[in-house]
């Protein structure tokens, strides 16, 4: 395999768990910390909420590097996407597409199921009450948390955090909730 | 240049968590499934050499480029506010498959749809802020 093809399929776990932890060190050798979450407390209080709520009155310019990192995440999804591919069927486990099957999500071989990632489902009422409802739980659940998968599972974990362990618990308890009790009910 | 750096570690980030597949709402399901070892691989892996490097940097007091020591700061201690914010986390990332990271890098590989999504999360954050003193932390 040359360095192209390994490139281009997709990567291996622990090829890509080295270079999370190298993303962390980069930001900690910059002077920042890795917390993606903090993102969308920047943008409420760039829209202006720090003038009604002192949740969101603080020196948000500050945190304007993570916009920026941000807006390069986005950049990096396009890239990876568009030229960094070998277009393959994702190599999703038989058994997690046969119980997708069962509570009435197809597996289409892409990223994500267009059944849910598309705009007809979107502009369904169903649909966009449930992209809205889960956008919604993940940020108010993050901040509550005081932080996300990069704030707590990696950094908080990397340093030993108590209450890092405890929120990472959480997250498996709602996803398993959601996985197993509410998802077969939405779909 | 400034600015620059952080553009460019946020493309590597884009691209590293594309190409693990990381941001693909079928991984998140099978993750919670228990159906792959990839998504708990990447976690894990991550954290082992998180855990290695970190104690690094304690130990020799390692400096950042502007020549400060580097602090990782420290968590908040409450643990009903982990707790409980991190069981309504995990509820929303099982639904839309996405943590706040791959839900942009997800809109950058193309599906916009996302971008609900997202407004949905800053909305929840917004609330957050809101009742914040009336939850229990």
């Amino acid at each position: 395999m040359t360095i192209i093809e390994f490139l281009l399929a997709p990567w291996p776990w622990y090829f890509s768990g080295f270079l999370i932890a190298c993303i962390m060190f980069i930001l900690f050798f910059f002077g920042r910390t890795f917390g993606f979450s903090s993102n969308f407390r920047t943008i409420c209080a760039a829209c202006g909420a720090g003038k009604k709520t002192t949740f969101f009155d603080f020196e948000w310019k500050e945190q304007r590097w993570n916009l920026l990192f941000l807006v390069g995440s986005v950049i990096g999804g396009f890239l990876a996407s568009h030229f960094l591919s070998d277009h393959a069927a994702l190599r999703l486990s038989a058994s997690t597409i046969a119980q997708l099957k069962e509570v009435g999500i197809a597996f289409d071989g892409g990223l994500n199921p267009a059944q849910i990632f598309s705009f007809d489902f979107m502009f369904s009422i169903r649909g966009f009450l449930i992209l809205l409802l889960g956008g919604f739980l993940v940020g108010f659940g993050s901040r509550y948390a005081g932080g996300c998968t990069s704030g707590h599972a990696i950094t908080g974990l990397s340093s030993l955090q108590t209450p890092s362990l405890i929120a990472v618990i959480g997250f498996f308890i709602g996803g398993l909730v959601m996985t197993f009790l509410i998802l077969p009910i939405l779909f | 240049m400034k600015a620059l750096k952080f553009i460019f570690t946020g493309i590597l980030f884009g691209i590293i968590m594309t190409k693990s597949e990381a941001i693909s709402w079928y991984r998140i399901q099978e993750m919670f499934r228990f159906q792959s070892f990839h998504m708990f691989g990447i976690i894990g892996t991550a954290v082992a050499i998180g855990i290695i490097g970190v104690s690094l940097i304690k130990k020799y007091k390692l400096k950042d480029i502007e020549g400060q020591f580097i602090v990782i700061p420290t968590k908040d201690k409450g643990w009903k506010r982990a707790l409980l914010g991190g069981i309504i986390f995990g509820l929303g990332w099982a639904l839309t498959g996405a943590c706040p990271g791959p839900m942009f890098i997800n809109v950058g590989a193309g599906y916009l749809v996302m971008l609900l999504v997202i407004f949905g999360a800053v909305l929840g954050t917004y609330i957050y802020g809101i009742l914040k003193d009336k939850l229990p932390h």
